[in-house]
C-alpha cells in the first residue's frame, strides 16, 4: 500500500498549552472560532511535528486572526492570499508543516484563484476553512457561501447569488483530502484535524462555524440536540449512510440520485443503503454526497468525503531538483558564467 | 573579379521581415559571431506584440538591429548602414530609419502584387526609382535558396524557411565574418533533425558563396576587434543578465533562490532562464497570477530564501498590495520590473521608463521601498546582485527597474571574478536570549528568524506591530514610530551605496542627468558633443531611492540640468520635489529608446547652439 502519511518524531510529548500563544484571544463571545482554536491546540501534539516546524498562515477575516493565537511560526497575510503565501513557504522549505486558517470570503471569494490552484497542484498544505456564510470582520455582508435569498446588510432585499459548494469546489480542483466538520462537534472536529495532519497532499476541511453576531444560528439545526440527528449524517468509511435519532433513516441511490428511505417501513433495510468509501478515487461519490446540502430535506454530511494519494507539488519539485543536480552536478559560479558565445580579450 | 576589403570602424545593420521569417534568430546569430570576433556590440530587437501577425502586413514586420564596432559603443546605433528587407512591408517600415546612401538588400521574390498591396505600395519601389538614393542590391533570395536546397528531402515550406540563413550568409561574406560559429550553433540546435540541419547549413554556405562569386558585390567590409579591457566576455541580453545576477547573489549569500512569477512580456525570459538552473537549487514557481507570484516569494522570504518576483508594469500594479505586506513585515524581497509602454496593455513589446513613480509611490499607505535601475543589458547582472544584496542586508523590498530595450537588447559582459563581486553575508537569528521580532540594529534592521528555528516562534502580519516586540498594536504614537522606522531604514541604505560620479567637470554650465536605459545614448551623445567642442557633464543614477547622498550638492554645482527620460518627466518630478531644483526635460514616448542624435541636438540647443569658439 502507498503510504500517504507524514512521518516525524517529536522529542517530548507536548500538550495543548505548548501551542497556545500568550496573546489575548479577541473573537466575540460565543464565536465558533474559539472551539476550532481549542481543538487545534488539543490535537497539535499529535501532529508529529516539533513546534518550530509548524507554520500557520492566514489571510484576512475573523478566522485569519488564528495564527496570532498559536505558539508556532505564523503569518497573518493579506486578504485572499493565504494559499499563495503558504505555497511559497512549503515549496521553499518542504520540511515545514504548513497550515492555512481561512474563511469562506477569504478563500472562496477574493482568494478563489489561489485556492483552486493550490488544490490543483496538490501542495502539501492543510487548509481549515471556517465557513460562517457571512462576512464577519466587515460587519455582516453576504459571502459566497450565503444561501440564495439571504438578507444581509449588503442584500436588504435578499441575495440573488447562488452559493458555492466548497466540497465540490475543492474536489473538482484536485484536493486529495476533503472533509467537513462542525465547530460544536469537538470530538469529530479533533478527529478531522488529526487526520488532515497525517495526510500528505492538500487537505481541506470545511468547518461550519457559527457567527453569533452576524449570522447566528446558521448551523443550529446541525448542532442543536433536538434537530441534529435528523439534519446531520456522519460519513464513516465502509458504513452505510444512516441517520435520524433512532438510526431509522437511510440514503439509497436511485440511479445517480440519492433518496431518503425509511428503514422501518418494512420495505427497506440497511442493506439498501449507500455505503461510504472514503478511499474511492472516483470523485463521483463526493459530488453525490456534497449535493445533499443543496437538496431540501437532506442531512448535511460530515466526515471525510474522500482521501486519496497523488504525489505532491512540493515533493515532485524537490525530486526534480535532486535529479537535475545528480545529472549535472552542483552548480558553481564558473559553470554558471560559461556559455558557448564566450571569447577572450587579451 | 578581385574584390576589395575596406576597413570601417563601426557598422549598424538591421534585419527585417515577417514575424515568421526568423529575423530575431538571424540577428542574434550575426551578433554572436561579431561578439566572438571581439567587436563591441549593441543590439535592439523590435518586434510586434502579435506572435504571427498576418504574413506580409506592415503590422507583422519584425526587426533586429545590431551595432558592431572596433571602438567602445553604448547603443544599438541610431540609423542602419545596411537593411536586409525580406519583403515589401519590411522595406516600407524601415526605410525611413536608414542612413543616406545606405545599402538595402531585398528579396525580390517577395515583391509580388499581393505583398506590394499588403505593404500599401501602388507601384513596385524596386522599379519606380523611389529607392535611387540607396544602394539597392536585389537578390532572388527565395529562388536561390530553393535551388541551393535541391535534393534535400524537405517540403517546399520548410526549405523556404531557410532563406534567412541564405541572407545571413551574404551578410557574413559582406562583413568578412566566418560562418562556422553559426554552423556550430545549427549543429547543436538541429542535432535530431538532420535534414533541417543540412538545409540551413547549405543555405548559409550558398549565401556566402553568392557574395563571393556574383558581380553585384564589389566590396567587403571589415570591422576590427574592439580594444576592450582584457578578460573573458560573453554576450548577454538584459533578461539573461538579470537571471545570472540573481543566481550569483544566491551563490554569494548561500541562500536558495526562489522566483515566484507569472509570464508577462517583456519579463518572461527571466522566469524561463531561471527555470533552467535546477542544478543550482533554483525554485521557479510559475504562479497562477501576478499576485501569487509575489505572495509565494514573500512566503519563501519568510522561510529564509533569496526571494524574487519578476514582472512588467501591469503586473507591478497587481503586486502592489503584497509589496505593502513585505514593507510591513520587513522581509527581503526583490521585485524586478521590466518596464514596457503603458498604461494598461499599452505597448507590450516596446520600451518605456514610465513605472518610476509607480515604484516610488504606487502602494497604499506610507510604504517606502528601495529602487534601483540598470543602465545597460550587462548592468542588469550587476544590479540584480546589488538588489539582492540590499534586500537581504536591510530586510527590505527592493524594486529593480529595467525595461524592454535592456531586456531584449544585448552587449558583451566582461565576466567578473566571483571574488570581485560584493560579499552578501547573511546571518539568521538563532539565539533565543533577548529575541524580539522587531528589535532593530544600528541600521534599524530587524532580525531574520526563520521557521524551523527552535524558540523563536513568532507571528508576522500586515497589522501594525508594536515597536521592538512585534505584537499587534493600534497605539497612535507607535504607528508613527514604526512609519518613521521603515522610512529611515530605507534612507539608511544610502550608507551602502556609492556616491554619484560625474563624467566631465564637477561643476559648470550643464549636467545631463540620466537613469536606466538612457545611459547608452547619452554617453555617446556626450562623447559626440565633446568632439565638436561643446562642454557638458554627465551623471547617471542607478540608485533612485534613496538617491546617492551627494546628488543634491552636485545638482547645485551646475547652472542647468538636462534630464532625458522615456516618460513625461518622472525623475524630473522627483528631482524637483526633493531638491527644489528645476530641470530641463527631454521626453520621448514612442516605445523606442532615444537616438544619440536626439540627445545630442538637445544638449547643443540647451548650450545655446554654440561651442563658444
Ligand atoms: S464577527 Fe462573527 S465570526 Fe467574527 S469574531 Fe465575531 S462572532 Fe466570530
Amino acid at each position: 500500500m502507498e503510504t500517504n502519511i507524514n512521518v516525524g518524531e517529536p522529542e517530548k510529548k507536548l500538550t495543548a498549552k505548548d501551542f497556545a500563544s500568550d496573546v489575548d484571544v479577541k473573537w466575540c463571545p460565543g464565536c465558533g472560532d474559539y472551539s476550532i482554536l481549542a481543538q487545534v491546540q488539543r490535537t497539535s501534539p499529535d501532529f508529529g511535528e516539533k513546534i518550530e516546524n509548524i507554520v500557520w498562515v492566514s489571510g484576512i477575516g475573523c478566522s485569519s486572526r488564528f495564527p496570532y493565537y498559536m505558539n508556532t511560526y505564523g503569518f497573518h497575510t493579506i486578504h485572499g492570499r493565504a494559499a499563495a503565501i503558504a505555497t511559497g513557504v512549503k515549496l521553499a522549505n518542504p520540511k515545514l508543516q504548513v497550515w492555512v486558517a481561512t474563511g469562506d470570503g477569504d478563500m472562496l471569494s477574493i482568494g478563489g484563484n489561489h485556492f483552486i490552484h493550490a488544490c490543483r497542484k496538490n501542495v502539501n498544505l492543510k487548509v481549515l476553512m471556517f465557513n460562517n456564510r457571512i462576512y464577519g470582520l466587515t460587519k455582516g455582508q453576504y459571502s459566497p457561501t450565503s444561501e440564495k435569498g439571504k438578507v444581509t446588510k449588503s442584500s436588504p432585499y435578499g441575495t440573488v447569488d447562488w452559493p458555492f459548494n466548497a466540497i465540490k469546489l475543492a474536489t473538482s480542483s484536485g484536493a486529495t483530502f476533503v472533509a467537513r466538520s462542525l465547530d460544536r462537534d469537538t470530538k469529530h472536529l479533533q478527529e478531522m484535524i488529526t487526520r488532515a495532519s497525517k495526510h500528505k497532499g492538500l487537505a481541506f476541511i470545511e468547518i461550519y462555524q457559527n457567527c453569533p453576531i452576524f449570522n447566528d444560528g446558521a448551523f443550529s439545526s446541525l448542532t442543536e440536540k433536538e434537530t441534529k440527528s435528523d439534519n446531520v449524517i456522519l460519513l464513516e468509511h465502509g458504513k452505510p449512510l444512516v441517520f435520524g435519532a433512532n438510526k431509522d433513516k437511510g440514503i439509497k441511490l436511485d440511479g445517480f440520485n440519492p433518496v431518503i428511505i425509511d428503514l422501518n417501513d418494512g420495505v427497506h433495510s440497511i442493506n439498501d443503503c449507500f455505503v461510504h468509501d472514503e478511499f474511492d478515487e472516483n470523485p463521483t461519490r463526493v459530488f453525490l454526497l456534497a449535493r445533499f446540502t443543496d437538496l431540501p430535506g437532506f442531512p448535511a454530511p460530515i466526515g471525510v468525503f474522500r482521501q486519496y494519494h497523488k504525489t505532491t507539488y512540493d515533493d515532485d519539485y524537490a525530486k526534480q531538483i535532486e535529479t537535475v543536480k545528480a545529472q549535472k552536478g552542483i552548480g558553481t559560479y564558473e559553470k554558471l558564467m560559461l556559455s558557448n558565445n564566450m571569447w577572450e580579450v587579451k | 573579379m578581385e574584390k576589395t576589403v575596406q576597413v570601417v570602424e563601426d557598422v549598424t545593420v538591421r534585419f527585417a521581415g515577417d514575424s515568421g521569417d526568423g529575423m530575431q534568430l538571424t540577428g542574434s546569430q550575426f551578433t554572436d559571431t561579431a561578439a566572438i570576433l571581439g567587436n563591441d556590440i549593441g543590439t535592439l530587437p523590435d518586434f510586434p506584440a502579435e506572435i504571427r501577425a498576418p504574413a506580409g502586413s506592415l503590422a507583422g514586420v519584425s526587426g533586429y538591429q545590431l551595432h558592431f564596432s572596433s571602438s567602445d559603443i553604448q547603443t544599438p546605433g541610431d540609423s542602419p548602414d545596411v537593411l536586409v528587407a525580406m519583403n515589401p512591408a519590411a522595406l516600407k517600415v524601415n526605410l525611413k530609419d536608414l542612413k543616406p546612401n545606405a545599402t538595402v538588400i531585398v528579396n525580390t521574390n517577395a515583391f509580388d502584387a499581393k505583398n506590394l498591396r499588403l505593404a500599401n505600395y501602388d507601384t513596385n519601389p524596386l522599379e519606380d526609382g523611389s529607392l535611387s538614393a540607396y544602394n539597392v542590391i536585389s537578390v532572388e533570395l527565395t529562388k536561390l535558396t530553393m535551388t541551393a536546397l535541391e535534393g534535400i528531402d524537405l517540403s517546399i515550406k520548410d526549405k523556404d524557411k531557410c532563406k534567412n540563413f541564405f541572407a545571413l550568409g551574404i551578410m557574413y561574406w559582406m562583413y568578412n565574418r566566418p560562418i562556422d560559429i553559426t554552423d556550430k550553433w545549427l549543429e547543436s540546435k538541429f542535432k535530431k533533425k538532420p535534414e533541417v540541419l543540412a538545409a540551413n547549413k547549405k543555405a548559409l554556405q550558398a549565401g556566402y558563396n553568392y557574395g563571393e562569386t556574383t558581380e553585384i558585390f564589389t566590396t567587403r567590409y571589415d570591422v576590427k576587434p574592439a580594444k576592450l579591457p582584457a578578460g573573458t566576455y560573453r554576450n548577454v541580453s538584459g533578461n539573461e543578465a538579470a537571471a545570472l545576477g540573481f543566481i550569483t547573489a544566491s551563490l554569494k549569500s548561500g541562500l536558495p533562490l526562489f522566483l515566484g512569477s507569472y509570464p508577462i512580456t517583456p519579463a518572461s525570459e527571466i522566469l524561463q532562464e531561471l527555470s533552467k538552473y535546477k542544478d543550482y537549487g533554483v525554485i521557479t514557481f510559475q504562479a497562477e497570477d501576478e499576485i501569487s507570484g509575489i505572495c509565494s516569494a514573500i512566503g519563501a522570504a519568510f522561510t529564509g530564501s533569496l526571494a524574487i518576483t519578476s514582472t512588467s508594469g501591469p503586473g507591478l500594479s497587481l503586486k502592489m498590495e503584497a509589496a505593502g505586506l513585505a514593507v510591513m513585515t520587513e522581509l527581503p524581497l526583490v521585485i524586478i520590473d521590466v518596464q514596457r509602454g503603458g498604461p494598461s496593455t499599452g505597448l507590450p513589446t516596446k520600451t518605456e521608463q514610465a513605472d518610476l513613480l509607480q515604484a516610488m509611490y504606487g502602494r497604499h499607505g506610507e510604504a517606502p521601498v528601495v529602487i534601483l535601475a540598470a543602465q545597460s543589458p550587462a548592468d542588469c547582472f550587476y544590479m540584480s546582485v546589488e538588489a539582492a544584496r540590499i534586500a537581504l542586508k536591510y530586510m527590505v523590498p527592493v524594486i529593480l527597474l529595467t525595461d524592454g530595450y535592456l531586456a531584449f537588447g544585448s552587449e558583451p559582459l566582461k565576466i567578473p571574478k566571483f571574488e570581485e563581486l560584493p560579499e552578501i553575508d547573511i546571518k539568521f537569528r538563532t539565539e533565543k536570549e533577548g529575541y524580539y521580532p522587531y528589535l532593530r540594529d544600528e541600521n534599524l534592521v530587524r532580525p531574520w528568524a526563520v521557521p524551523g528555528t527552535p524558540g523563536l516562534e513568532h507571528r508576522l502580519g500586515g497589522l501594525e506591530k508594536k515597536d521592538v516586540y512585534g505584537y499587534i498594536s493600534y497605539e497612535a504614537a507607535n504607528h508613527e514610530i514604526m512609519i518613521k522606522n521603515r522610512k529611515q531604514k530605507v534612507d539608511n541604505v544610502q550608507k551602502l551605496i556609492p556616491d554619484l560620479r560625474v563624467d566631465g567637470d564637477q561643476q559648470g554650465e550643464l549636467l545631463v542627468l540620466t537613469w536606466g536605459s538612457t545611459y547608452g545614448a547619452t554617453t555617446e551623445a556626450i562623447n559626440n558633443i565633446r568632439k565638436k567642442g561643446f562642454k557638458a557633464s554627465h551623471a547617471h543614477l542607478r540608485y533612485l531611492n534613496p538617491f546617492p547622498k551627494n546628488l543634491g550638492e552636485l545638482l547645485g554645482s551646475f547652472k542647468k540640468i538636462l534630464l532625458p527620460e522615456l516618460n513625461t518627466g518622472q525623475l524630473a518630478f522627483l528631482v524637483r520635489s526633493t531638491f527644489l531644483k528645476d530641470v530641463i526635460q527631454l521626453n520621448k514616448l514612442q516605445g523606442q529608446p532615444f537616438k544619440v542624435a536626439e540627445i545630442e541636438h538637445k544638449i547643443i540647443e540647451v548650450l545655446g547652439g554654440s561651442n563658444g569658439n
